[in-house]
Formats: structure tokens, sequence, C-alpha cells
């Protein structure tokens, strides 16, 4: 590694977003229904995080919103972090992880299915922006704990029982 | 309903409601053990969703939850989370098996029935004293059973609070077994997590809004 300095966490809760240059990390844990979505640059070594709960920014019933709660203010708001930070937004790809369904229901309210509804506003976001997907973890029923190397452009995803995967 | 409006009698109201909540759950678990179990005086507090998180130990520390939501006069979500090992005594002696372990990948079926059950008797005491004290009609959902990280299992509660707010109202209480209050490890809570608008309705419903 260039940067003689000991890499760094840099951790996002939920709701949040943060972005992170080599040789730090960026990471977001107990993802459930929530979708975390990691923008990055491979040759700058530059990468974002959003830690998004909801599809919509339609569904707020207050007037200002935090934008880094749903998938398309979030996502939107990302790339414009990233650009701040020098980065080409055509240069951007994207991994995802998350959207699970915690537990079974038989309930029709759409709150019990928000996991898959947030997986697909986000994928249609990344999409109007011309962001590829590269790689993606999503639906199922467990708990992940996600972190991102923007140097190795790995996203390694945690769950309780399975272990740790690469993507 | 925002922060402001939320007086110190208000937040002694639904502290009471915790309390007899909680009591009627921990009397039900301590006839089903056999065993003493204590409570803590209920908090209620106004937190933001990453404050949630810290409230057993972080976003990725591994739970047993059981969920429900609440429907009918008054809407919400509500949680019974226990550490592992506290599950797992509880069912080790509801099923008599040394062995049980949530930790464990494959459960066996008498052990999540058994948990799964205590979790629908808990929260059944739980909600019908809140009813009776309230007079509120409420209808809540058959309860679901998730062994995960405390983050990925709470934050199902927040998605409809976090349509109007970035703020939760918690009514928090937590018991523990006779002999267990000063030991280190977390304690089991009953997290009751009113959405927006039903704070209001159960502080109308008792007069004091």
């Amino acid at each position: 590694m260039v940067d003689a300095r000991t890499s760094q966490v840099i951790k996002v809760g939920i709701a949040q977003m943060d972005v992170v240059k080599m040789p730090d990390t960026i990471r977001t844990s107990g993802l459930g229904s929530c979708v975390g979505v990691v923008l990055y640059d491979d040759i700058k070594h530059i990468a974002g995080l959003v830690h998004i709960m909801l599809p919509d920014s339609s569904l707020a019933r207050t007037e200002t919103i935090n934008e880094a709660k749903f998938a398309n203010t979030g996502i939107k708001a990302l790339i414009k972090k990233l650009k701040l930070e020098g980065v080409q937004p055509l240069r951007l790809k994207a991994k995802i992880a998350g959207g699970a369904q915690m537990f079974k229901f038989t309930s029709d309210k759409d709150s019990m299915r928000i996991g898959p509804r947030n997986v697909e506003a986000v994928k249609k976001e990344l999409t109007r922006n011309s962001i590829p997907l590269i790689a993606e973890d999503t639906g199922g029923n467990s708990g992940r704990t996600i972190e991102f190397n923007p140097v190795t452009c790995q996203l390694s995803i945690r769950t309780v029982n399975q272990g740790v995967s690469e993507i | 309903m925002s922060e402001q409006k939320i007086t110190s009698l208000h937040l002694d109201v639904l502290k009471e409601i915790g309390n007899i909540g909680a009591a009627h759950a921990a009397t039900a678990l301590s006839n089903l053990l056999n065993r003493k179990i204590d409570m803590q005086v209920p908090k209620v507090e106004m937190v933001s969703f990453e404050d949630m998180m810290e409230l057993v130990g972080g976003a990725e520390t591994v739970v047993v939850g059981i969920f429900l939501r609440i429907e009918g006069d008054s809407e919400g979500s509500m949680f019974f989370i226990l550490p592992i090992e506290q599950a797992n005594r509880f069912i080790r002696s509801l099923i008599n098996d040394d062995q049980f372990d949530f930790k464990d990948s494959q459960l066996s079926e008498l052990g999540v029935s058994a948990m799964q059950e205590l979790g629908n008797i808990l929260s059944g005491s739980y909600l019908s004293a809140l009813s009776d004290f309230t007079g509120m009609k409420l209808y809540p959902t058959v309860p679901g059973l998730s062994v995960d990280m405390f983050g990925a299992i709470i934050s199902i509660g927040l998605i409809e609070i976090s349509k109007a707010s970035d703020q939760v109202i918690v009514i928090n209480t937590s018991i523990f077994e006779e002999g267990y209050s000063d030991c280190n490890e977390v304690h089991g809570h009953f997290f009751l997590l009113p959405d927006p608008d039903s704070t209001k309705d159960i502080l109308k419903a008792l007069g004091v809004y």
C-alpha cells in the first residue's frame, strides 16, 4: 500500500451515508430490509456507501427529509458527494447488499415487503443514473454486515449463519 | 407527533404502560419457568435510529427476537429481544434439553416452537394488559421469530416510523431472572414502538392529551 498510515474503518449508520478513500474501508452493520449501496471509482479508489431504509421519498410525511433514508434521493445525494471528491459520475460502478425479509408474515401490509421493494427501487435509480450494477447479494432472510475496500473493490458480507463471503 | 408536544406527564403515562405490560408478561414468564423474574423500571425515550441500535449493544449483536405488529385503535411494533444465553436458559428449561443452543445453525423444531409459543404468551399478556388499561382494541399479528443481528431485526419496526420522523419513541422494559441482576450480560427487553400518530391515540385514550 502506498499510504503508510494505518487504515481506518468508516462506519455508516442506518439512514446515513459517507465516502471513503484508500487505504480506509467503509462499513455498515445489521442490514435487514435496508439496502447498503456502494458506489465506487476503481481507478481513483474512492467509494461511497449509503444505508437506505425506504424505496422512495414520496413516502415521507415530513417537509424536510433526510436524503440518505430513501433509495431515490440517497443515491443521487451520494453521487453528488462523490463528485465533490473529484469522481467522474461516468466512472461509478455499484455493488449492493441487503433487502432481506427478516420475518415471514401473512400480512399484506406493504411495510412487510419492504426489503424487495427497496432492492427494486435501488436498481431503478442506478439504471436512471447509468451506473452499472457489478454485484449484489440481496433478498433472503438474514441480516448482513458489509464492508467495502476501495483498493480491491471487494464487498465483504457477513451473516450470522453463513460467515463471510465476498462479491 | 412532534417531540415538543411530549410533556413529562406524557412520559410518565407511557412509562406506566410499559410497567403494566411488562409486569404481566414477567408474571406469565415466571409461571412458565417456575422461576422468579424481575423487571427494571421502564424507560421511555425519544432516540435517533442510531441510538436505538445501542440499546442492546449495537446493530451487530446477535439476539433472539420476537416481533409483531399491533393494529386496531393504536398501531405500532412490539419486540421481545433476548440475549442468546438467556433465551437458551429459558428454552432449555421449557423443553428439558440442556443441549439446545440458539447458536446452532440447525435448530431443533421443538426449541423453535417453544420460543415462538413463549413469544406468543408474553406478547399476549403485555398487550392484553395494555388493552385493559387503555380501553383500546388492539389486534396483534402472529409473532415472528428471528435469530439474527439486532439491527436487522429492529429496523423492521422503524420502517413505519421513518416515514414521519428520524426519531423513535421507545417504551423499554428489561427483565431478568433472579440472581442474574448484576451480571454484565445484557437483559431481555420488551420494546414497544408506537407508530407516529399512535402515541397521541394512547395518550388520548387515557385522557392526558
